[in-house]
């Protein structure tokens, strides 16, 4: 957890009374929609097809239990009762009245939340690993270098009127949890040959209607300078980028168009000019941040005490969630614990303020008061004693958050869609509700293994779609919902964007489509643990291109 | 449009010279690029003050050279949401280190005010007449500040530091 400061309030209070007077200037009619629309979009407020919509910010997906009760508040007080959590660690409400937004936020900024940069052409909330702090594969706690952008991006006096949105996403451990070949800007932290701790910088990645995968422009960039480059990466992009044609916007166009090794060279140039100045790093700054990191205080355990052996042997449901929803933590004797947001039949992500109530009390007892959200639209509660399994298990089954299929098939990962977004061809959450009443069996799930089917409503691939194992994509054919599938994606150190299988196909066919594709899967597979991704690689897209279009 | 320099609303000084029109003798003048890339020697013998309008699509670098004899150059911004001009007007200030006038011309509206002085602008031709009376409240509105630029700002990591050796204030965290 990462305290605020007075300076970290005072900024967010004074944002929130700039945005109330932003809100009464566009009600009196000062302000024109045009004009209006620019503003809200900086704090996080879209129009979508019912309502306003308030995204807020999880930065790098941390959130106290306290902070978690804000969020149920205001889905009662400002909202339908629920949020919904995106892919990119924030919360939705869809409900909202511009009146009340000035309200909202103010009630936020009081749990140290807000909406800033949620949207517009700025540099959007920074994500990171949802494990960040208690992955036992990572160097480092990448959220104190997320925490120092964070201040950075905020409110900054010369990137808030990009080209296009910018995305930042910082993995800090070995295996990629937090997708960094895919944002604009990847970085990964590691210790070079020399010993030192430093980041690999990636530019260019991201989805979209042009998907490309990050390159690397800069193999090592020590701590100090890790301001300064970025800095100098988005004067590049701010002054080249395109801004005549919105769907070439983003900086993966710009390092496509003059190649990346060009995009590198004009990064350097401006670095070199910069990289002396105020914005290197002191690591007495670095560590003024880090030291307003809360960690729990951990007692000293075994791993595999004797209640879990003893619960793992009573309970065969236990057992499976444990097999499932359990992760390894890097202290003995603790555990980290996915809360799944897919049960069957229901929308991917969404949340209920009394489950949201329920997950902050569990976090009190069982978790150091802290939760993460993840890029898949799941919770954890990352600091768990292991000894505290069973328990937290059976509050967890009473409210309907212990279905064990987290990244299995029915972990589905999708966007708002058709129900709710302007920009939609097509509904997403009635098929990912479909798909997981298809894939129900939890015997068959875990069979099947890591799987992951992503849903995006329109080509802007909110869902990324391209980066599922199976990728859902709605497109619009003569007026009417069809859909597009993908196989093969996926979003880890080995990215891989998805190959189309064929000609899209109408609403009724999709959940027997993936119900084809699966089963084929099954049989092709080489051995069990083969991933669908491996499978695809292996044997291409013919077989289930066969399995899928012979039948229709 | 109003003018809004060191904070109030003034009279322009600057006169704005077309693309092929004769440059008056004894006045301040704001010329184009090409004018000035192509006229320099004669426009350095000139007593007033010259000025430039530099698009927001030619790097800086390319004024570079010219800057020593230049009073003002004047930045664009097409539409509000095109940002450009803010990288140019860092790169004029920090790099180049120009002192003289930098004015934010085109799509300047009250909530931008901020953004702009704290990238370098000191003068801005201001679209709507409520905006430019509203200045100072506009630049005040925030008292705290994340990024070093030039603008001579107190930036939260070094007001920090500074903090370090005096007694630490701190509201009540979320817990
Ligand atoms: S992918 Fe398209 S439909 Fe889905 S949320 Fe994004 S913009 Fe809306």
């Amino acid at each position: 957890m990462y305290r605020y400061d007075e300076f970290d309030q005072q900024l967010i209070d004074e944002r929130v009374a700039e945005f109330r007077d932003q809100v009464r200037r566009r009600l009196s009619g000062e302000l024109t929609e045009d004009e209006f629309k620019l503003l809200r979009l900086l704090n996080g407020v879209y129009l979508q097809l019912h309502a306003y919509m308030l995204r807020i910010a999880i930065p790098y997906g941390t959130l106290s239990s306290e902070q978690l009760r804000m969020l149920a508040h205001v889905a009662r007080r400002y909202d339908k009762n629920y949020g919904h959590f995106t892919t990119r660690q924030n919360i939705q409400f869809n409900w909202i009245k511009l009146e009340e937004i000035p309200d909202t936020i103010a009630d936020l900024a009081g749990a140290h939340l807000h909406a800033m940069q949620t949207s517009g052409n700025s540099i959007r909330n920074i994500t990171t690993d949802h494990w960040a702090g208690v992955a036992p594969d990572e160097i480092e706690d990448p959220r104190i270098w997320a925490e120092i952008l964070r201040q950075w991006s905020t409110l900054h006096p010369e990137f808030t009127f990009l080209p296009r949105k910018f995305k930042i996403a910082i993995t800090a451990a070995k295996h990629d949890r937090a997708a960094v070949k895919i944002h604009d800007i990847g970085l990964r932290l590691y210790r070079n040959g020399a010993g030192e701790v430093g980041f690999e910088v990636m530019v260019g990645g991201g989805l979209g209607r042009t998907p490309f995968v990050g390159k690397t422009i800069r193999p090592f960039l020590p701590k100090r300078d890790f301001l300064s480059y970025l800095e100098a990466i988005l004067r590049v992009y701010n002054q080249f980028g395109r801004r005549d044609n919105i769907y070439k916007a983003r900086i993966k166009i710009l390092v496509h168009e003059i190649g990346a090794e060009s995009f590198a060279k004009e990064v350097e140039a401006e670095w070199q000019s910069i990289k002396d100045g105020a914005l290197a790093l002191d690591p007495a700054v670095v560590e003024e941040i880090k030291s307003r990191f809360r960690y729990p205080v951990y007692e000293s355990l075994v791993d595999e005490p004797a209640e879990l052996k003893a619960a793992l042997k009573a309970e065969p449901r236990f057992k499976a969630w444990f097999n499932n929803s359990v992760s390894r933590h890097k202290r003995p004797g603790y555990a980290i614990v996915t809360l799944s947001l897919k049960p069957a039949g229901a929308p991917p992500g969404d949340c209920t303020a009394e489950q949201m109530d329920a997950i902050a009390d569990l976090a009190d007892r069982y978790s150091g008061s802290e939760i993460r959200v993840g890029h898949d639209q799941n919770l954890v509660l990352p600091h768990v004693r292991q000894r505290d399994l069973a328990a937290l298990w059976r509050a967890l089954d009473a409210i309907g958050l212990a279905t064990p299929n987290v990244g299995l098939v029915s972990d589905i990962i999708a966007c708002p869609g058709l129900d709710y977004c302007a920009l939609a061809n097509a509904r997403s959450i009635p098929v990912a509700q479909e798909l997981t009443k298809r894939f129900r069996d939890l015997g068959l799930a875990a069979d099947l293994g890591y799987l992951h089917i992503n849903i995006s409503g329109c080509i802007n691939a909110c869902g990324h779609h391209h980066v599922g194992d199976i990728g859902i994509l709605g497109v619009e054919k003569n007026g009417e919902e069809y859909y597009q599938l993908s196989l093969g994606g996926r979003a880890d150190e080995h990215a891989e964007l998805g190959a189309l299988l064929g000609p899209a196909m109408p609403y009724a066919e999709v959940a027997d489509s993936v119900e084809d594709v699966v089963a084929a899967y099954l049989e092709l597979r080489e051995r069990p643990a083969e991933l669908f991704a491996e499978t695809v690689k292996r044997i291409g897209l013919e077989p289930f291109k066969e399995r899928v279009y012979a039948a229709r | 449009m109003r003018l809004v320099k060191g904070g109030r609303v003034v009279e322009d000084r600057f006169v704005r010279v077309l693309d092929e029109a004769p440059v008056p003798d004894g006045v301040p003048v704001i010329v184009p690029a090409a004018r000035l890339l192509a006229d320099a020697a004669e426009l350095v013998r000139r007593e007033a003050p010259t000025g430039v309008l530099w698009p927001n699509d030619r790097r800086i670098a390319e004024l570079a050279p010219h800057l020593d004899r230049l009073a003002l150059v004047a930045l664009v911004f097409p539409h509000f949401k095109d940002g450009r001009a803010y990288s140019q007007a860092r790169q004029l200030r920090e790099r180049y280190c120009f002192g003289g006038e930098l004015r934010a011309t085109g799509h300047v509206l009250r909530d931008q005010f901020l953004f702009m002085q704290r990238a370098g602008f000191d003068c801005f031709e201001v679209k709507k007449d409520a905006d430019a009376e509203a200045f100072i409240e506009a630049t005040r509105r925030f008292s705290v500040f994340y990024q070093p630029t030039a603008d001579g700002r107190t930036v939260a990591l070094r007001a920090r530091l500074a903090r370090a050796i005096a007694p630490r204030r701190e509201r009540a965290p979320a817990r």
